[in-house]
């Protein structure tokens, strides 16, 4: 099992002509994705590594199900593209754009929650169940991403994408592979929180344990530690904290476009305490991750 | 970006939003000249893109222009929180009936703008929020809906506001939402906003941020309050090595090779992606290492951006090595990061085999990359070394 996407799951590039775009359309199908077709207005009836392209979502969806979209389309037209996909009843949408400014990234998540959509990123690498299925550029091309992720029961989320993969390697490299990992971007307002993916972990069988890529800025890790809380989780967590030394300087962004340290809440220091205090464990270095991840395990058994 | 105060106001002005009479003055003789024209007592307010200028001793008040002029050049001088002043704003003072609280910001959790108001302004809205909840109150915003004024309406009178201060608080505070909505803005901000003992009511200190991504939508705006392209408006202002940094990030669309900020230390540092300099960047820290800037490359830069990148960090003041570190990496070449620093460092007079304490990168295409390092005598690891311990070769090797 796995979470959000697996084998069987379909899905469309949206921007597929790009030149980024053809390089992910190309490392998915190597590692085995499904991808049925993809959307560039104007280009219909070209392919792309045998990808039929559409003109409009509508004409490859009225014909056939279609579960995902990838969105690599340029910032400007990413919050049309996304509408586009969510009206033509696709229910995953990972949007790989970045520097898309963050009331249109409202407006799309606002109008995935009317529709029962659901949005990862944007500024992310979308989402991976090793063996099975990648949806994004996480893991490059298919021969590195098998080198890095192996399938296992351990849940990866990561507000770096770069990140996402090292982690794994790590993980992979001790031994313990993944379940689902889901690089769920870098801005200050995004599709889909660590918190709202932990029912998901939770519901799945196959996860075992969690792991957690997390920066400074944004209220997203004390609404984990929250939730972890409310919900006597039976998932052990174990969170990396990066970018410690912006503590010192607030008001500068480093990294990503959410990293930026404001208020006390967005210190790393005060991110740290509150995942603490609700039973995460911080690993110091992303080499003890796989240390933690067992003895966690060993005394939940 | 930050705008100063009277930027905010001129926005606020613009749409018409009940700001003071007043001037921004950058001489003595300007200043008393303002305050002719706007009749005593004024308030002379600090320009600087932070807060507690109060504190500082940045906001004063004058009873006569002559008094203005002298007070100009104590403003002036002061330093707040680092920043030096740009101009000294001079404005009327009225006597203030209330104070009260309105700002609109995002909530990352929500994933929506929230209104926040507060009966109790002027002083710090966290500690009000703390203190007495039940003065402060948060309304979030829909961005799909046409946002209409009674948002305003039941955000003020959550907080007890009724009578004729309700009826005149809500076109002003609705105003401020639509502003905040228009011009991208991370935050929009009037602290206090008050009722003068005339019964009418004044915009004291406003506080615009708009979000960097929209720079491009709002240009017209921008040019006309005077921010020019280069200001970045950060904590601080960039240094020289910054801007420099920026240059070389923007000469070539492919990838990226920038976010240089500089620090004061002896290893320069090549380093990628987004959470990876994050993380190397602690790393470094952590086994005692003095970082000479942090940098971000990603996206698969050419091999020209990362030469200049690599140029530009080896030519800081201070620097003796480099080191070239990413996380696995996923889109990035690892053969064109090697060629981009090795022609970097040849280009800069140094043996490539001295300068680079260490290579980590991993990940695509790291077979040519590891090949063409080997050759250079560059040290080099792969994914079986971490960013942890890589960093900590690199710091030896300039401690040994």
């Amino acid at each position: 099992m796995s979470i959000l996407i697996d084998r069987n799951t379909t899905f469309i590039v949206q921007g597929i002509t790009g030149r980024e775009a053809v390089s992910l359309t190309r490392e998915n199908l190597a590692y085995g994705s499904k991808i049925v077709g993809g959307v560039t207005p104007g280009r219909a009836g070209r392919e792309v590594y045998g990808v039929p392209v559409y003109d409009c979502v509508r004409d490859i969806a009225s014909k056939r199900k279609v579960d995902g979209a990838v969105v690599c389309v340029p910032p400007k037209f990413t919050r049309d593209a996304v509408f586009e996909a969510i009206e033509n009843g696709i229910e995953i949408i990972v949007i790989v754009t970045e520097r898309i400014p963050r009331l249109e990234v409202a407006q799309m998540v606002e109008l995935a929650a009317l529709r029962g959509a659901r949005i990862i990123g944007p500024n992310c690498l979308g989402i991976i169940t090793p063996d099975e299925v990648k949806m994004g550029g996480v893991g490059g091309p298919a021969a590195d991403t098998k080198k890095a992720y192996s399938k296992g029961s351990v849940g990866i989320m990561s507000r770096s994408g770069g990140m996402t993969t090292e982690i794994a390697n790590t993980l992979t490299a001790a031994g313990l592979g993944q379940s689902t990992a889901v690089s769920i971007g870098g801005d200050a307002v995004i599709g889909t929180s660590y918190a709202e993916l932990m029912p998901l972990f939770e519901a799945d069988p196959e996860t075992k344990a969690i792991a957690i890529y997390s920066e400074p800025g944004g209220r997203m890790e004390a609404e984990l530690a929250e939730w972890v809380k409310d919900n006597d989780s039976r998932l052990p967590i174990v969170a990396f904290m990066a970018g410690r030394f912006m503590d010192e300087m607030p008001g500068m962004r480093f990294g990503h476009a959410g990293t930026i340290v404001e208020g006390r809440a967005d210190t790393t220091a005060d991110k740290i305490e509150r995942m603490q205090r609700s039973g995460i464990s911080v690993a110091e270095r992303i080499e003890e991750i796989p240390g933690l991840i067992q003895q966690k395990l060993a005394e939940v058994n | 970006m930050r705008f100063y105060e009277y930027e905010s106001k001129a926005l606020f002005k613009r749409h018409g939003l009940p700001v003071g009479e007043g001037g921004v003055a950058t001489s003595a003789d300007e200043a008393q000249s303002l305050a002719e024209k706007i009749g005593c007592p004024v308030v002379l307010k600090s320009q600087v893109l932070s807060g507690g200028r109060m504190k500082a001793g940045a906001v004063k008040f004058a009873d006569t222009p002559e008094e203005a002029a002298t007070l100009f050049d104590e403003i002036m001088p002061i330093i707040v929180n680092d920043q030096k002043a740009r101009s000294v704003l001079v404005e009327s003072k009225s006597p203030i009936a209330q104070e009260y609280y309105v700002g609109v910001t995002w909530d990352g959790r929500r994933k929506l703008p929230v209104l926040i108001f507060s009966d109790m302004g002027g002083i710090d809205i966290e500690e009000v929020a703390e203190k007495h909840p039940e003065h402060v109150s948060q309304t979030h915003i829909s961005t799909l809906l046409p946002f209409t004024p009674r948002l305003a309406k039941e955000g003020i009178g959550a907080t007890g506001v009724t009578g004729a201060a309700l009826n005149r608080l809500t076109p002003i505070v609705a105003k401020l939402v639509e502003i905040f909505l228009e011009y991208n803005l991370t935050l929009a901000e009037i602290n206090p906003l008050v009722r003068l003992e005339d019964g009418t009511f004044a915009v004291l200190d406003g506080h615009v941020d708009m979000e960097a991504e929209a720079r491009d939508k709002h240009a017209a705006l921008l040019a006309e309050l005077g921010i020019g392209e280069e200001e970045t408006r950060q904590a601080r202002p960039p240094t020289e090595f910054e801007i420099a940094g920026a240059k070389v990030d923007a000469a070539d669309h492919r990838g990226v090779a920038g976010n240089v900020v500089g620090f004061d230390g002896n290893l320069g540092l090549v380093i990628g992606a987004g959470g990876g300099s994050l993380t190397l960047f602690d790393a470094v820290r952590k086994h005692g290492g003095r970082p000479a800037n942090y940098c971000e490359i990603g996206g698969n830069p050419s091999v020209t951006k990362t030469c200049e990148l690599t140029k530009l960090v080896l030519s800081k003041p201070g620097v003796e090595k480099i080191a070239v570190m990413m996380n696995v990496v996923s889109n990035t070449r690892v053969d064109i990061v090697a060629r981009g620093v090795i022609k970097g460092c040849v280009e800069s007079g140094k043996d490539p085999a001295t300068t680079i304490a260490i290579f980590r990168i991993p990940g695509s295409w790291e077979e040519e990359g590891f090949k063409i390092l080997a050759k250079y005598g560059v040290e080099f690891c792969d994914r079986t070394v971490s960013m942890n311990e890589a960093a900590g070769r690199a710091v030896a090797k300039l401690q040994g």
